[in-house]
Formats: structure tokens, C-alpha cells, sequence
């Protein structure tokens, strides 16, 4: 299965900017479907970003972020060539995890 | 810290997609040739802050206690959002030992958005997309030094990004 995040961390001096794009609904709870039914709740809960044995980021998200979320940050370390680690969980309990290169 | 952790069985990835009682986070580590650590964990997530419906008692939920105005505290929005949907906010600090960002959607359903860890080494900015139902006053709030830090911006939606 094809990942549903992608990630590009671009390493400059002595930081390292981020910027992850990740597939997912993040239905609100508030839209109705075709059929007038409210479509349930399904985002995207926490996302954490880990670099050398350490998490450097970690999102806490509620369903007012949008469709297929977008993240850029920043953080100081890391050098070309070091894994960066991303990983994901919903209010579903569904997951995804992707190492990185950072370049 | 999870039930498989320290077995170093390279040839096989166990995803679990299922939801499971008391939300443990499926791992997909056995592809590491290193023990994996911890990963993005869903009780990590504030449920009673992401449930409250004003700017107060979110704060008062995620992080026990209330903002004063600064203007060390960037918030970048456009001032007119075309579509409510995908809003461009970027939230920026030059405040000291910053450790958290929240940012709140005032007349939203359920006031906060998103909230934000900052470690030491992580520089006080993010950017990310967030739904708007209306026209709103967008709060972007840094915590810094065990303080809150605010700073307010107001977005008008033509088309509003929460339902039909």
C-alpha cells in the first residue's frame, strides 16, 4: 500500500524545515452526504515527528483542519542523510507511519 | 510501551488497522533495524479541549489557564478566504522557551483546531490548513515560559468550509 504521507525535510545550517502532507478525509461531523445522513467524525488525531531517538513535533488535531492536512515546522539539528520519523493515528484508531531521508 | 517492542524481526511489517479499545497504536516497525520508539499515541490527544465551545474553556481545558495579548505572537491568515475549506494559517514567536501552540477558530463548532508540542531544539512556528463554517476572529495562542501569549486575527469566509 502506497503511504499516505509524504514528506520533505530539507536540511540548511543547523536546522532542518519540514513539510509533510498527509491523506486523509478529516471529516468534520458536520457535513451530510447525498442522502442527508451526517457523514461521522474521521480526522486525524496526533502526529509526531521523531529525529534521532527524539520527538521533535507533535500535532494534536481536531476536525476544523482541512482535507489532506499540510504541516511545515522547523527544527534545529539534523543533518543530510538522518531518518526522520513520521507517524499518525485517527479517531479510528487506523495508523500509518513513514521513515524519511532528510535531504 | 507497546506489546512488541524490542523484537528485531526485520522480515515482517504488523500493521494494525483496526480500531482498538483504549486506542493502542498500531506499529509497523519490525522493517527498523533499531528498536522503534514511541509512536504517534491517541491518548496523547486532549478529547475535553477539543470538545469546548469557547476560546476560554479551551484554554482553561488544554493548558489550565488564560492568554494576554502579545505582540511577539505572528499570526499570518489571509484577511479574505475564498473558501472557508482551506485556510492558510502560520503562526510564528519570538518569545523565549516556547512549548506549545494552540490556534482557535472562534466561531467554529468546537472552538480549538489544532494544538501543537514544541520541544526544546523546535523552532516556536507552524503552518498548517484549517476549516472555517464563517466569517471569524482566528486566536493563535503560544505558551512560553509556563505562560499563554495570544494574538487575534479576523478572517472573513465567502464560503463557509464546515457542511452542507
Amino acid at each position: 500500500m502506497a503511504s499516505t504521507i509524504r514528506v520533505r525535510a530539507i536540511a540548511s545550517g543547523d536546522t532542518t524545515e519540514v513539510q509533510s502532507l498527509i491523506q486523509h478525509p478529516m471529516d468534520s461531523g458536520f457535513v451530510k452526504d447525498a442522502k442527508g445522513e451526517v457523514i461521522p467524525p474521521h480526522h486525524i488525531e496526533v502526529v509526531q515527528f521523531e529525529h534521532g531517538g527524539k520527538t521533535v513535533f507533535t500535532a494534536l488535531w481536531g476536525p476544523a483542519v482541512s482535507k489532506d492536512p499540510y504541516l511545515k515546522f522547523s527544527f534545529k539539528g539534523g543533518k543530510k542523510g538522518d531518518d526522520l520519523k513520521v507517524s499518525w493515528v485517527d479517531n479510528k484508531g487506523a495508523t500509518d507511519t513513514i521513515t524519511a531521508k532528510i535531504q | 510501551m507497546n506489546e512488541f517492542g524490542g523484537v528485531p524481526d526485520r522480515g515482517r511489517r504488523i500493521i494494525l488497522k483496526s480500531a482498538v479499545a483504549g486506542g493502542i497504536v498500531g506499529l509497523g516497525f519490525g522493517s527498523f533495524p533499531f528498536p522503534a520508539f514511541a509512536n504517534a499515541d491517541a491518548k496523547d490527544w486532549p478529547a475535553d479541549a477539543f470538545k469546548q465551545k469557547s476560546e476560554a474553556d479551551a484554554l482553561k481545558a488544554l493548558y489550565g489557564k488564560s492568554a494576554e495579548a502579545s505582540d511577539k505572537v505572528n499570526l499570518d491568515a489571509p484577511e479574505i478566504a475564498e473558501n472557508g475549506a482551506v485556510v492558510p494559517i502560520a503562526i510564528t514567536s519570538t518569545l523565549p522557551n516556547v512549548t506549545g501552540i494552540a490556534i482557535l477558530v472562534l466561531e467554529n463548532p468546537f472552538t480549538l483546531a489544532a494544538a501543537y508540542k514544541i520541544p526544546e531544539g523546535t523552532q516556536a512556528a507552524a503552518a498548517s490548513r484549517l476549516k472555517m463554517a464563517k466569517t471569524t476572529k482566528v486566536v493563535a495562542v503560544v505558551e512560553s515560559g509556563g505562560k499563554l501569549y495570544s494574538a487575534t486575527k479576523e478572517v472573513k469566509v465567502t464560503v463557509g468550509g464546515c457542511g452542507g
